[in-house]
């Protein structure tokens, strides 16, 4: 191991003379204390180094040893339900290392060494093999079984593979490479987090990445394999909505990574997802969930690597042909964490002192995203989606981490402040919120939904903007001054805003809604709207027709539990029932006078 | 044996620059003893070979570059603490200003302290009654959350922190409970107010407290929050109390680290504030919390007055993005003589759910404030309809709204600077107000909750 010295200690960055062998991003061990830290700059023997932990205490001339390898991370059995930091050390192993506080210069390995896996093998030994094809399995969670492959790279013939128990440092089998070597082959491999996994090739997301969240599957959804950005002010639900997509969105696995963030968000999710349990399979959610937690009183450095963390854990279960679903809270605070290293290293600044690379780091992150056919021979598809939370300063959308975010992501949920205010969640805006996901997804909702799903949602938002523009005018005139069929238009577009997009991610039944109930609960509105529209042309009084009682059953009707589909539907016979009542009356009244007239 | 260097190059603001010294590590506390012997401490802000940039914490007046005694003590900042830190009064680097004695520490603590492990986290679900219905009933506290106060020149804000720190408690439990004070900037008065609001009470008894006032040097309040927090994280997870940390007014605080950032001569972020503030500022705030296993809590209240009464401003935004929720004042309620003057529409506490309902609260509270939240804004609505139609013209619906939203500020909101209201009191006052709108209108009430509290049927 080669050995540098410490010349310069500035915060997290520090520079060390004589590291000659040093390439850019490898690992190096700062001082006696072994921190961790990445290089990131070299100008001829000096190397700057970004150390991912607290740099107190430490002074020119001391050691600077070099691994010679790029900061990576560990695959294997293990990675599910458990808490890393940014660098992907086990936060719970630290604890229990070290107690309640994070000391520096702690190491634990990521995946546990002690614990024996059962690895059933699919492959055939005596085959070719190359990166990416299954050799086997181990069933890790009760919702999650590991495949696990030929490390990318690998190629030759498979020389011997066991079934049994195992540790992840244990060797299964062997491959006879090209030059005749053989290579070990382990449950677990090593992958640089600044490198995308290899796959075959990238195809258009088709399938949509279902939430239960009625305003994004409905109005602006995800597709698996997609990318989607939620930038609001604070206090406008940017983590509520990661966190209700973290718990119901319907992929196989979720990796949170809470990037200088609260703490106490962190402990929220570890507390309550093993708790919750899945909408299909009835097993608690932690059991598919990856967490990285580097909050915001961590260090800095290890903030700008968590999300590479994050996402490169992801990309190991996507070549398992898995759909998976990276949740990265908050991007401003990566961001950030490029802003401060590179203030550090006195580079010249782009917008906000932001570094001119800004753009370039964040377009690269989310291309990591994607529904990809995986490495290996089998073809399977696998998706990564993300969704990056933003935190611009004063909920400014011109802020350069929303601008390079939108430049790159295909779904736009903009939070606004105004609908916090009057508790109106998820705070997403209906009228600028986007997505480009539409048109791709339709085909498949079509076939599962109908067609009448589709002019439905259309209808309903071409409602609400018509409303906007309502409300416009009625501001000026008064409500009093519209006519009859614009005020069905307003109330019609409250009922969507109170009764269908709003949701309270804290009710038991109203946290997660199907797409089936979505559709039911939809169409109980345009069916209103629709038999009041008849109830008009017949002369009902508007002002008697607007408070049917049908109404607040249909403002409940988010409430009913799912399982009761068919009483929420139900409710169409009563919408029925009273429009028809109204209209028979006024018919009834009209009748003897036009008599009389004859 | 400790090296003393007379060879100082620059002194630049709080900032001065020492050549040819060896050993020096990073963060290390500094001791300058000027020619007139008077002693001054700073830490050192970087290392480059054998140049060590220093931070003053008490101005550099009187510093000079020849006669400068520079002395590295090897040790980062510390604070001396024991049981009978509770009530005495420090200045902001530490130092007894009560006239007591100097106090003898049973440890000495670094006052960077380290970050709480998420693991080890205990998620704050206790409610905590602080009398005010806008906050009890709306914008709940809980033990273990960091809760600001977004105040404004002149508002109220130091009667409501000094009120919390009066009334606030757990229902049915009585255990030991302490307050940590830091003053960072403030007005002889502003402190002298808390000071004798603390002896009136005999909350004293029960308090530390740390004095950084207004003529006090700037870059001593650099200190001052993480000497409170270090000596807070003593008293909630050494001797398990429960403790409530105020820290009044973040804003200078933070002028304090932008004067230090010019110095540096840093690529400024927004409004020239360093571009980690963010980080700094999370240092202070994520000092809040409970640990699984201990008994203790602390909960913080920063109290911050924002520029021009602009929350985008980048202290009450980051602020804003750290804490667990904020209670906004308003200058227009304030003008309206109603106090607290709390901007309820606007604030926020993000753990309420977790500290409300069935055996925290009551049953019924979620349902209620949403319903009142739904309501006061569509009050609101009906207010701002009544500026371009007139009150008269406002439908009927529309009208019980109008009403409703103005009973609801100058019943539910307003309260006395002595008034202590149970939090069943409040819940109760809540409903009776939603009774002036038709039981149709209740759209966020669950129905047993609008049988049993609106239309008070019996079970």
């Amino acid at each position: 191991m080669k050995q540098g010295v410490v010349e310069k200690v500035s915060g997290p960055l520090v520079v060390a003379q004589g590291l000659l062998d040093a390439k850019m991003y490898d690992v190096v061990l700062v001082s006696d204390h072994r921190l961790v830290g990445e290089v990131i700059e070299l100008r001829g023997e000096k190397a700057s180094i970004q150390v991912y932990e607290e740099t107190g205490g430490l002074g020119p001339g001391e050691p600077v040893y070099s691994t010679g390898a790029p900061l990576s991370v560990e695959l294997g059995p293990g990675l599910i339900e458990s808490i890393y930091d940014g660098i992907q050390r086990p936060l719970d192993a630290i604890r229990a290392a070290t107690g309640d506080l994070i000391h520096r210069g702690v190491s634990a390995p990521a995946l546990n060494r002690e614990k024996k896996w059962e690895f059933v093998p699919t492959a055939k030994i005596g085959t070719e093999v190359h990166g990416g094809d299954v050799l086997g399995t181990v069933q890790e969670t009760d919702l999650v079984a590991q495949k696990i492959m030929v490390p990318p790279g690998v190629e030759g013939t498979l020389a011997a593979l066991e079934q049994g128990s195992f540790t992840v440092e244990e060797p299964i089998g062997a491959v006879k490479t090209a030059d005749g070597s053989e290579l070990a082959l382990l449950l677990m491999h090593r992958w640089p987090v600044r490198r995308s996994r290899p796959y075959v090739r990238k195809i258009s997301p088709s399938m949509p990445l279902v939430t239960g969240q009625r305003v994004i599957d409905a109005f602006f959804p995800l597709g698996k394999g997609g990318t989607g950005c939620v930038p609001g002010p604070f206090g406008s639900g940017k983590t509520v909505i990661q966190h209700q997509l973290a718990k119901w969105a319907d992929a196989d696995i979720i990796v949170y990574v809470g990037c200088g963030e609260r703490g106490n968000e962190m402990t929220d999710v570890l507390m309550e997802f093993p708790e919750l349990v899945d909408p299909k399979s009835g097993k608690p959610l932690i059991r598919r969930t990856v967490l990285i937690a580097n909050t915001s009183n961590m260090p800095v450095a290890a903030r700008e690597a968590s999300v590479y963390t994050g996402i490169t854990i992801a990309e190991y279960f996507r070549d398992m042909g898995y759909s998976v679903a990276v949740m990265a809270d908050s991007t401003s605070r990566w961001a950030e964490a490029m802003r401060e290293m590179s203030g550090r290293l006195e580079e010249m600044p782009g917008e906000e002192g932001y570094p001119a690379y800004l753009g370039t780091r964040i377009a690269e992150f989310y291309e990591r995203a994607g529904r990809v056919i995986c490495a290996g021979s089998e073809g399977r598809e696998g998706a990564l989606s993300v969704v990056g939370a933003v935190s611009p300063p004063g909920g400014d959308l011109s802020d350069p981490v929303v601008q390079a975010t939108l430049r790159v992501v295909k779904v736009f949920w903009s939070l606004e402040d105004k609908l916090a205010y009057k508790r109106h969640f998820p705070a997403i805006n209906w009228l600028t919120s986007y997505s480009l996901y539409t048109r791709n997804l339709d085909s498949h909702l079509r076939e599962t939904l109908g067609d009448e799903w589709i002019a439905m949602r259309d209808a309903a938002i071409a409602l609400l903007q018509k409303e906007a523009e309502l409300e416009e005018i009625a501001r000026l005139v008064g409500v009093e001054s519209l006519s009859a069929g614009d005020r069905l238009i307003l109330e019609t577009a409250r009922s969507i805003r109170e009764d269908f997009l709003h949701q309270n991610a804290f009710h038991e039944e109203d946290t997660y809604t199907s797409l089936d109930k979505q559709k039911a609960l939809l169409s109980l509105i345009m069916h209103l709207d629709g038999r009041m529209k008849e109830a008009l042309e017949r002369k009902v009084d508007p002002l008697v027709l607007f408070a049917v009682k049908v109404r607040e059953r249909i403002a409940r009707a988010k409430f009913m539990p799912e399982r009761d589909l068919g009483a929420v539907l139900a409710i169409k016979d009563e919408i029925d029932q009273e429009v028809d009542g109204l209209i028979a009356s006024v018919t009834a009244d009209i009748l003897p006078t036009t008599a009389e007239k004859t | 044996m400790i090296k003393e260097y007379l060879t100082t190059s620059e002194v630049v603001g709080p900032l001065m620059l020492v050549e040819q010294v060896q050993g020096v590590k990073y963060e290390e506390l500094v001791e300058i003893e000027l020619p007139s012997g008077e002693i001054r401490r700073g830490k050192v802000l970087e290392v480059d070979q054998d140049r060590a940039l220093i931070q003053l914490f008490e101005g550099s007046w009187g510093v000079d570059v020849p006669n400068s005694r520079v002395r590295f003590l090897g040790r980062g900042i510390e604070i001396g603490v024991s049981p009978d830190i509770l009530g005495r009064a420090f200045d902001g680097q530490g130092r007894p200003v009560d006239g007591g004695p100097e106090l003898i520490p049973d440890a000495r603590l670094d006052i960077n302290g380290s970050p709480i492990n998420p693991c080890a986290r205990d998620y704050p679900s206790e409610f905590i009654q602080t009398g005010f219905s806008c906050i009890d009933g709306l914008n709940t506290l809980v033990r273990g959350q960091k809760l600001p106060i977004f105040s404004g020149s002149g508002l109220p804000h130091p009667q409501m922190a000094a009120q919390i720190a009066r009334q606030a408690k757990v229902l049915g439990k009585t255990e030991s409970f302490a307050v940590v004070f830091a003053a960072m900037g403030i007005t002889f008065e502003e402190a002298d107010y808390f000071l004798s609001d603390f002896r009136r009470t005999g909350a004293i008894e029960r308090a530390v407290l740390f004095l950084n006032l207004a003529n006090d040097p700037a870059i001593e309040r650099i200190s001052t929050p993480r000497m409170a927090l270090t000596v807070a994280e003593y008293l909630a997870f050494q001797l398990d109390m429960h403790v409530l940390v105020i820290l009044t007014d973040m804003t200078n605080y933070c002028e304090a680290l932008r004067e230090i950032s010019a110095a540096r001569k840093e690529v400024p972020g927004r409004r020239g504030y360093p571009g980690y503030l963010y980080t700094d500022l999370a240092t202070i705030y994520e000092r809040a919390g409970r640990i699984k296993g201990k008994k203790g809590s602390i909960t913080q209240i920063p109290v911050l007055s924002m520029p021009e009464d602009d929350k985008t401003h980048p202290i009450a935004d980051l602020t804003g993005y750290i804490t667990e929720g904020q209670i906004i004042m308003s200058r227009q309620m304030h003008k309206r003589g109603i106090y607290p003057p709390v901007d309820v529409m606007q604030s926020l506490s993000r753990l309420k759910d977790k500290g409300i309902g069935d055996g925290k609260t009551r049953e019924d509270h979620s349902d209620g404030f949403n319903q009142l939240f739904a309501a006061y804004a569509r009050g609101k609505e009906a207010h701002e309809l009544a500026v371009i139609l007139g009150e008269a013209a406002l439908s009927e619906l529309d009208g019980a709204y109008f009403r409703f939203s103005d009973e609801f500020e100058e019943r539910y909101i307003q309260q006395g600077t002595e008034e202590d209201r149970t939090i069943v009191e409040t819940l109760d006052l809540g409903w009776e107000l939603l009774r002036t709108l038709p039981a149709s209108e209740m759209k966020r009430v669950r129905e047993r909750f609008l049988k049993k509290y609106f239309l008070q049927e019996a079970e």
